[in-house]
């Protein structure tokens, strides 16, 4: 039992991340229909420039958290206007294309300046390095500023989505583009928002994974990056309780089976989930089955 | 008609052999040394790869990200089979069952993710080509897990190259040519059309994803036999990537598009490796350019033939009468 709990609490902190990484998808493709592979790289961007300020700045935890979002923000921005407008309508493919251009170009430009080894975070300190037992079940501190951080941060994606002018836009856009324009709304700076707002989940995600895992490379976002693509689909793409709920099943899926001492195959059942969600269910969890429009 | 296409027919077949003769001929004189003829192999499968991959991305309009992942198992199918008995009957049986087994894949996954449609199709393919990395890592007793195999005998050569490059390009093409791949092209154009007309959309995907699967095997099995060593890791996302990179640079829909692309990114490539840090930045930032500037490829949907170089002769020659 302690066992289990454990397990949940594990996959929590794990699922957290990814939910974060997924809300970026799930927006970005729900606004403009593209998978955006860079998005792990915004993520990776993100673990760096909180190791810079926490590292070598010598910044506090908080500081550095909003020094990575902000500048993820920036870069989503940019990503957005200088690769992803241009191609606003060509075809799907060349966009796909395009993200991976970009998302190979983060890497490796990232691998030239920082070098490919592994960096480690500072330790943590003060109320950073504590655990808490409860029982048999071991919580760290990190853990639950992880689990606050991400609730936290969600609960404001929502109350942007849901109470704002520029949410409104963002959901009239992503239901159906043309009429919003001619209902006046400017698409162009509403998927400039989205891309932002993706980014600083990514990158808030970024520094939480280097402080909780301690090391960063310059690779390490294709992995996560892809699981929280499928965590996304599994949630239903586009909805956005359904990255939430689909970054959380996988973290804890994901922790099941390395807890069952299949850890070698915890990628593969992500991905095994993933076939088995798009044959059976392909519009995910909480997605409604549209009908074929000719 | 008839005499027009038979003249066709053999000056193809004179090029095609002139071809096989010139390049041996450099190499029995070690003007293609053994650094060159590595290049050549790898353009040799990578025009398999991309030209296959054209087949299911650029003819059919079904978007695989998992081409990667069919190469392995040709490659490992074969790698164990001459690991065992290294002899060239034996590396034909390889390259032809690793073929049979990526095709036997391809149609299991093909059948069920082929109603899915385009970018769920690309996510659906690429966890499959990662599925099959993770099994190939963990089937430690057979596949020696991520270390890979090593001293695969060389069977690979100029004319086994050669062989099976031409066979590929000539069976996908013929394909394509037959009631069956012009099924393929309806396809791409209007899925709901082609349904309309009768076509059996699902048949025909699974069929071109199914050849695809078939010739990425091929690739494999050469790859596996002519650089002594594989492991899992060659084969990962990123090799899936390079392959479709191939097929839209060349230009989605043209296999001379998809041949011309091979050529290029294994001569750019070579011609890189001093610079390797800043190979993949320049890498990224080409990807880029083009799919801003020239998004259909370099040529497009349409094809090099004989014939248009005649055309362009003739064109110049016009100028100079002009002049």
């Amino acid at each position: 039992m302690e066992q289990l709990l454990q397990q949940i609490v594990n996959g929590i902190s794990l699922g957290s991340i990814y939910a974060l990484i997924a809300l970026g998808y799930t927006m970005v493709y729900g606004i403009i229909k593209l998978i955006n592979f860079a998005h792990c790289d915004v993520y990776m961007i993100g673990a760096y420039v909180g190791y810079v300020c926490m590292a070598k700045l010598g910044l506090g935890f908080f500081p550095s958290l909003l020094a990575s979002m902000l500048v993820c923000t920036l870069l989503g921005v940019v990503i957005e206007k200088i690769a992803y407008k241009p191609l606003r309508n060509a075809t799907r493919i060349t966009a796909l294309i395009t993200a991976i251009g970009v998302s190979l170009f983060l890497e490796y430009t990232t691998m030239f300046f920082a070098g490919a080894d592994v960096r480690t975070y500072p330790p943590m300190t003060g109320f950073m390095a504590k655990t808490f037992k409860m029982g048999d079940v071991v919580i760290s501190a990190q853990q639950i500023l992880i689990a606050v951080i991400t609730v936290i941060l969600m609960v404001l994606l929502q109350l942007i989505v849901k109470k704002t002018r520029i949410g409104k836009a963002m959901r009239a856009v992503s239901l159906d583009k043309d009429a919003a324009e001619l209902m006046g709304i400017d698409v162009d700076s509403t998927i400039s928002f989205t891309f932002a707002l993706g980014s600083a989940l990514a990158g808030a995600a970024g520094i939480l994974v280097g402080v909780y895992y301690n090391s960063i490379n310059p690779l390490m976002g294709v992995l996560p990056g892809l699981k929280a693509f499928v965590a996304a689909v599994f949630g239903g793409i586009g909805i956005i309780p359904g990255a939430m709920l689909g970054g959380y099943l996988i973290g804890i899926i994901e922790v099941f089976v390395a807890g069952f001492g299949y850890s070698m195959y915890r990628d593969a059942v992500v991905f095994a989930i993933l076939i088995l969600i798009l044959i059976l269910r392909p519009a995910g969890l909480l997605g409604k089955n549209t009908g074929e429009k000719v | 008609m008839k005499g027009k296409l038979s003249a066709q027919f053999i000056r193809r077949l004179v090029l095609i052999v002139l071809t096989y003769g010139v390049v041996q001929l450099l190499i029995s004189v070690n003007i293609i040394n053994d650094y060159l003829q590595a290049t050549l192999t790898t353009i040799c499968i990578n025009i398999i790869l991309a030209v296959s991959l054209n087949l299911i991305t650029g003819f059919t309009g079904q978007f695989s990200l998992g081409h990667a992942g069919f190469m392995s198992i040709g490659a490992y199918t074969c790698a164990l089979i001459i690991l065992k008995n290294p002899t060239i009957p034996h590396f034909l049986l390889g390259t032809l069952l690793g073929a049979l087994l990526a095709a036997l894949v391809g149609f299991l996954v093909g059948l069920p993710t082929l109603r899915l449609r385009g970018d769920y199709l690309a996510i659906a393919t690429l966890g499959m080509a990662e599925i099959i990395r993770i099994l190939f890592i963990n089937m430690d007793n057979i596949t020696n897990g991520p270390r890979g195999l090593s001293g695969i005998p060389r069977f690979v050569n100029w004319t086994w190259l050669f062989i099976f490059t031409v066979g590929t390009v000539l069976l996908i093409r013929n394909f394509l040519n037959s009631s069956h791949g012009r099924a393929c092209i309806a396809i791409r154009e209007d899925e709901i059309a082609a349904e309309t007309m009768g076509i059996n959309t699902t048949w025909y995907k699974v069929l071109a994803f199914v050849i695809g699967a078939f010739c990425a095997g091929i690739a494999g099995a050469l790859y596996a036999s002519y650089f002594y060593f594989i492991k899992p890791d060659i084969f990962g996302f990123l090799k899936s990537v390079d392959i479709l990179v191939m097929v839209v640079l060349g230009g989605m829909g043209s296999i001379s598009g998809s041949i011309l692309a091979a050529i290029l990114l294994a001569v750019i490539s070579t011609l890189l490796q001093s610079f390797s840090e800043i190979r993949m930045i320049l890498y990224a930032l080409i990807l880029i350019v083009i799919m801003i500037f020239r998004p259909q490829g370099l040529l497009g949907s349409k094809e090099i033939s004989l014939s248009m170089f005649s055309r362009l002769g003739k064109f110049f020659a016009f100028e100079k009468e002009a002049k």
